[in-house]
This record gives structure tokens, C-alpha cells and sequence, in this order.
């Protein structure tokens, strides 16, 4: 198990610096940058008293470096100005926005889109796993059409709309903001109970807007999953022998169908991680969502930079975690390398 | 078959005779199919397709109402009664119109109340009215306001119009007094296709990865599935906003929207990458397209030729279900202001309108492309449900 935890850690390294070389390349694809931007302004309006110091901030981040060398400075495998100074030393760069390091600007955010997504995660899996054995067991049930017909409603709302109008009725009917993470009152306290409880009230709706199309995807699986397996002869020989129906179903079939459910987590999680990005900017939650997109808006690189490389490494780790799940699941995986499949 | 049937005769006959028929065999005597079943076996593939997906009935409603959305792709300047950007400084942020057939238990046709407007002090908002004298029939295939027909020529004909000096706002109108009517029904135009052409990127890109990869295998392989499990455990949408915020705000909307549907599409090709390679590495190993391999044809032509029609359905198929995520990519984008931006008119950036969530309680009508957003998606997803079944027509 610890060596295929090894290896399966091992092999997210090269995986890192491709993600981490797309990120920088994307970030540096407007031309200029912040400063050069700033500028070319100042020069514009003809006051030139402050172009020696933006130029001086030029050098001071590198910036008038050649693209690969910004990029190796960037991640912190190359000296820079000040030495080895990058993303694996720890410094996650300089906000030009904020005037401020990027872990102030968005450390406070960092563990609350952390809460949020695994907080989605826990719902899609409660949520999904009672509804997709209860609808393959009980296929063609009104209940079974129900979930179904919610399912396609679920996949098809796209998560922004729905919170839109679920912001829209809260307010039409409870006069009620669902907006924020927590009550208006709490933010910039310091931590309470009633904080976190206030946080833990307000995760509801953003957990439902952003695991409706999960859970329904889930449940669709699930059942396709569980039927799959309810249909095969092992099924008919155990009920043959008198197994009651319940030890037959969670003894054997559920367990077969278990597998890709929680292998399918993995290639959930990068929707999950897009939608809590534009859900948190429609609800106004304070996660990186909404400082990805004023950053992106003024061309702040090295915030931007830093916040898509935490979603993605974000959504590496859970495809992480749901690997090493499986891997405890399922021995096949953990002995045999990768699965087949 | 009539060998099976001669084996089983000599199997329990060491006794029994040796029998030889000495009539000619006539297979048409052992297999007798009906007339479904010849007419089954005649078909051609994309005819058993055909028969096949008309029995999901789902899905050929879903296709009937895309046909129909699809229509205001080419014909949106006569089907709607404004042009999306024309403004009535009288009515802003005017509520929807409800459509009446009776007037005072008259039949009267199809038509409007007048409105009444006036401002609200308090909330500073003009408050408008129902003015019941005033009876603004709809007129059919009329002259109305001017437009450019598909920039080519300037023409005045609508399929419905206001009554003379009247208006019709079936779904209200916005801050600057602009039609959500027409503004939906030319937004079609963008927001339709914008899926459409990415999805054509996209598969240009699948094909051309997945074939690669599916047809040489080795380190090609290799490395293309590595960079497709890259791809695909990114977060798409961060991605597609930080792409779309590098897209230069000076360009003109023309090349904003293909600028934006490349990037749609420049995301979206892993997926389909993956089922072609998958598709074509069990075809590969076809005994036809070894043969094709064996007479001497060039991996090209293998590929396009012999291995290419065996799945184009199912490429059809996956193409048809990444439509809507496609579509929705540029609702966001253009929601956050990342993508199109006002003159161009798409149901993102009718959405934007109603980004603030207090003008949206005073507003609710903001809200109404929304609904076209949710039915074209469904749509898609039901038929891309029934093509995928239909892809496979012998199973």
C-alpha cells in the first residue's frame, strides 16, 4: 500500500510542472504586463516623474527576463533577483493589485474554497448514494422516474443559473440574503463558535448549487452501475440460495458497483472546482473565485497565476485522494498497478 | 446452417441410414425472414440509425425543438420585433407585456394593453401600468423597424409588429429600455453557434489526437494519454477565464467570438480524443483493416477510409452531448464579462444585465434567457441520449 501511495505520489510531479508551465503560459499570454501596462499609461499622460520606478519594479519581479527564464524564477528552480525565491520556496509572488504579497491577498480565501469543495464532495456522496441504489433497485418506480426526470433538471441548470435563482427566490420569498459565506456581522472577527456555525448555515445553498449537477451525474451513474450488476447470474444464484434481498444486495452487487463510483469522483472534481469558481462569484462567497476574476480583469499575473495553479493542484489532490480510496477499495489496484479500465 | 443440420444427423446415426437430401438447398426454406426482417437486413447502417433513434420519441422532440431554435440563427431580424439593440427611451426597465385575445369579453385578436407610465418617488423607478382603453392590436407580417438583413441589405419586414405607436415587450425590456424579446432571439445566433463551431474545433482536434494515438500507439500513445489526463484534470472554466481575459479587448466582436469559440473548443477535444482512441484500437485490429494495412494503404487512408465511418456515429453522438457544455462556457464567460461584450448580443450577455442581485428583485424579468439557456440544454442532452444509443444500431 505505502509503495503505491509512493509511486502514486511520485507521479504527480512531472503532472505539476506541465500544469504549472500551461498556467504561466496562459497568464503571460496578454501582451505586456501589469507594470509595462502602467507604463505605457503614465507615458501616455505624459508624466514620466514615476516610469523610473515602475521600471525599477520591473526588474525587481524579473519581469524584463525572457519567457522561460520568468517562468523557472516563477516556480523557483532558477536564481531571480533576490536568489531562489519562488512557488517552491514558498513565495507566491506579488499582487500589483493589492500592493500586497499574493498569500495575503488570498490566504484567508485558500481555506474556506478548500471547505467549500470538500463540503461538495460529502454532499454529491450523501446525497447521490442512497438516491442511485434506491432508484436501480426500484427501477421504473415512480420514484425511480422522479429522481430521473430531477436528474436531467440537475444536469441541465447550469450551477451560476441556479444560483441566481435561488438568490433571486430567497430574497422574493424570505427576504433573505444567501449571499457570503457568513453573516455580515462575523466578517473580520476572529474565530467563534457562532462564526462557524454562521458559515456553516450559509454553506448550504452554495453546496446544493454547486453539487446539483454532481449528485445528478452520480445517481445516473450509480444506477447504470447497480444495474449492471443486478442483472448478472450471481445475483439470481444467491437469491436462489435464499440469501434475503438486502445481504444479497449489499454483500455483492453494491460492492461491485462501488468501484467506478468512487473511481467517477475523480473526473467530477474538475467540474465541481469551475463550478465553485463562478458560483462563488454569482453568491459573492469569499473563495478564490471572485479574486481569480478581478485578477484576471486587471491583468494581475502572478494572483491569477497563483490562484489556477491551487485549483488545479486542488483538483489533483482529490483525484489523488479518490485514487488512494480506491486503491484501499479495491486490492486489484493496490497490488496491480493501475487498473485496466 | 445446413451443415449444422447434417452433422447432427450422422451424430446419433451409426443405425440409421445416411440421408441425403436431393432437392437443391434452399436457404430461403430454413431462414424464412418476414418482410421487417428482409427489410432489416437490406438497410443500410445510417438507415437502422434512423429507425433506431425514431423510437426514442424524447429525442426527436428534443431535435424538433432545436430545429426550431435553430431558426432564428438565419431569420432572427424578421422573426423578432425589434432589432436587439434599438431603444426606447419611454420605457425602461418596462415589465412584460401579457398577450390578450379578449377585450371586455370581445374577441379582438392577439394583443397588448398600452402602458402607463409613471415615477415613483419613493424608489425612484418609473411604475408602469396596464392602460385598459388603450388596445394595441399585433400586426402580422408588417413593416416595422429597419434592419440590416445579415448586413447585406436594409429591410423593414417582421413577422410580428407593435400596433402603430405602440409597443410590444412580451418579456419586458432593460436598463436602456431594449426588447428581452428581441434581444433573446438574435442572441440565439451567437449563443447557438458559438457550440456549433467549437464543437467543430473540437473534433478536428479529438480526431486528430485520438488518431494518432489510437492508430500508431507506442510513445505517441503515451504521451498523448498523459496530456489528456493533464487536460482533463484541470478545471475547465478557470482555465477558459483566464483565456478569455487574454483575448485583447480592442479586437472587433467578430473576432472576439471566434477567438472565444477556439477556446471553447481548444479545451473541450480531450473527451472526444479519448473515444476515438479507444474506438479506433479495437478497429484496428479489424480483419479488414488489416487487409487494407496488408494491400498496401497508407495510414491515412486506413484511417479515413476504413476505420473513420465505423465510428462516425459515435463521434456524432459525443459531439452532440459537449454541445451544451460549450454553450454554457459562453453564457459564463459572457455573464462575468469575460466574453462577448454588448453590441454583440448573446444570451450570456443579456444575462450580464442581471449580474446584481438587487436589480434582479425589481427586475425579476432579467432572468428570461435563463429559460431558452435550460430548454436548448436539455434539448441537447436528450438528443445526444438518443443518437447515443442509436450509434450502435446491430447491438
Amino acid at each position: 500500500m505505502l509503495q503505491y501511495i509512493a509511486r502514486r505520489i511520485l507521479a504527480m510531479i512531472p503532472t505539476l510542472f506541465v500544469i504549472s508551465f500551461l498556467t504561466f503560459f496562459i497568464i503571460e499570454l496578454p501582451a505586456g504586463d501589469y507594470i509595462s501596462n502602467q507604463i505605457a499609461a503614465l507615458k501616455s499622460t505624459g508624466e514620466s516623474s514615476s516610469v523610473a520606478k515602475l521600471e525599477f519594479l520591473r526588474k525587481e519581479f524579473a519581469l524584463d527576463r525572457p519567457f522561460f527564464e520568468r517562468y523557472l524564477i516563477w516556480v523557483g528552480v532558477w536564481p531571480g533577483p533576490h536568489g531562489f525565491d519562488g512557488l517552491i520556496q514558498g513565495n507566491w509572488g506579488w499582487s500589483f493589485e493589492f500592493d500586497k504579497p499574493v498569500s495575503d491577498v488570498v490566504g484567508p480565501t485558500l481555506p474556506l474554497t478548500v471547505l467549500l469543495n470538500f463540503a461538495t464532495i460529502l454532499f454529491v456522496y450523501i446525497v447521490s448514494f442512497p438516491i442511485g441504489i434506491y432508484s436501480a433497485t426500484r427501477q421504473y418506480s415512480w420514484g425511480d422516474y422522479g429522481f430521473t426526470l430531477l436528474g436531467y433538471f440537475g444536469l441541465a441548470v447550469p450551477n451560476f443559473l441556479l444560483g441566481l435563482i435561488l438568490l433571486y427566490l430567497f430574497n422574493r420569498w424570505f427576504g433573505l440574503s444567501v449571499g457570503g459565506l457568513m453573516a455580515p456581522e462575523y466578517i473580520d472577527q476572529p474565530w467563534s463558535l457562532n462564526k462557524g456555525l454562521s458559515i456553516l448555515a450559509h454553506m448550504i445553498v452554495p453546496t446544493i448549487v454547486i453539487g446539483t449537477s454532481g449528485t445528478a451525474a452520480m445517481i445516473r451513474r450509480l444506477r447504470a452501475n447497480l444495474l449492471d450488476e443486478l442483472h448478472k447470474q450471481y445475483v439470481t444464484t444467491g437469491r436462489a440460495k435464499g440469501l434475503s434481498e438486502r445481504k444479497l444486495l449489499t454483500k455483492y452487487p453494491l460492492r461491485m458497483a462501488l468501484n467506478p463510483f468512487i473511481a467517477d469522483i475523480g473526473s467530477l472534481i474538475p467540474s465541481m472546482v469551475s463550478g465553485s469558481v463562478i458560483v462563488s462569484v454569482v453568491l459573492n462567497l469569499p473563495t478564490v473565485g471572485p479574486v481569480l476574476l478581478s485578477a484576471l480583469q486587471s491583468q494581475d499575473q502572478f494572483l491569477s497565476g497563483f490562484i489556477l495553479l491551487f485549483v488545479a493542484v486542488l483538483t489533483l489532490f482529490g483525484m489523488l485522494v479518490s485514487d488512494l480510496l480506491l486503491a484501499v477499495l479495491d486490492p486489484r489496484i493496490r497490488l496491480g498497478g493501475r487498473a485496466s479500465s | 446452417m445446413s451443415a449444422n443440420m447434417n452433422g447432427n444427423g450422422t451424430e446419433n446415426g451409426s443405425t440409421v441410414e445416411h440421408y441425403v437430401d436431393p432437392a437443391p438447398f434452399n436457404p430461403a426454406t430454413t431462414e424464412d425472414l418476414t418482410a421487417e426482417q428482409e427489410r432489416f437486413y437490406q438497410a443500410s447502417q445510417w438507415q437502422i440509425m434512423w429507425w433506431k433513434f425514431k423510437r426514442h420519441k424524447v429525442a426527436v422532440w428534443s431535435g424538433v425543438v432545436l430545429i426550431l431554435f435553430y431558426l432564428c440563427v438565419p431569420f432572427a431580424e424578421q422573426i423578432a420585433p425589434y432589432t436587439p439593440n434599438t431603444r426606447d427611451s419611454l420605457h425602461l426597465y418596462a415589465p412584460p407585456q401579457p398577450l390578450h385575445l379578449f377585450h371586455e369579453g370581445k374577441f379582438v385578436g392577439p394583443f397588448v394593453y398600452g402602458m402607463k407610465s409613471e415615477v415613483d418617488m419613493v424608489n425612484l423607478k418609473w411604475v408602469f401600468t396596464d392602460d385598459k382603453t388603450k388596445v394595441q392590436k399585433l400586426r402580422f407580417f408588417c413593416r416595422g423597424v429597419n434592419y440590416r438583413f445579415w448586413n447585406l441589405f436594409t429591410a423593414d419586414f417582421h413577422l410580428v409588429c407593435p400596433a402603430e405607436g405602440g409597443t410590444l415587450f412580451l418579456l419586458g425590456t432593460d436598463r436602456l429600455g431594449r426588447d428581452q424579446l428581441s434581444g433573446l432571439i438574435y442572441g440565439a445566433r451567437l449563443s447557438l453557434t458559438v457550440g456549433l463551431v467549437g464543437v467543430a474545433i473540437s473534433i478536428v482536434l479529438g480526431l486528430f489526437f485520438g488518431g494518432i494515438a489510437g492508430y500508431f500507439g507506442g510513445i505517441a500513445d503515451n504521451l498523448i494519454q498523459r496530456l489528456i489526463e493533464i487536460m482533463r484534470s484541470l478545471p475547465e472554466l478557470p482555465l477558459w477565464m483566464a483565456l478569455s481575459a487574454a483575448l485583447p479587448v480592442t479586437w472587433a466582436p467578430v473576432w472576439i467570438y471566434f477567438g472565444l469559440t477556439i477556446i471553447l473548443g481548444l479545451l473541450d477535444w480531450p473527451g472526444l480524443a479519448r473515444a476515438v482512441r479507444s474506438k479506433l484500437l479495437s478497429l484496428r485490429e479489424e480483419e479488414y483493416a488489416r487487409a487494407a494495412v496488408l494491400m498496401g494503404a497508407k495510414p491515412g487512408r486506413v484511417i479515413t477510409r476504413h476505420l473513420l465511418p465505423g465510428f462516425t456515429s459515435h463521434i456524432i453522438a459525443s459531439a452532440t452531448l459537449s454541445i451544451p457544455s460549450m454553450i454554457l462556457g459562453e453564457t459564463a464567460l459572457s455573464f462575468l464579462n469575460l466574453g462577448l461584450r454588448r453590441p454583440s448580443v448573446s444570451w450570456g450577455v443579456l444575462l450580464n444585465e442581471a449580474q446584481n442581485i438587487s436589480v434582479v428583485t425589481v427586475y425579476p424579468w432579467l432572468m428570461a434567457p435563463v429559460i431558452p439557456i435550460i430548454i436548448v440544454v436539455l434539448a441537447f442532452n436528450f438528443l445526444g441520449d438518443g443518437l447515443r444509443d442509436a450509434a450502435d444500431p446491430y447491438k
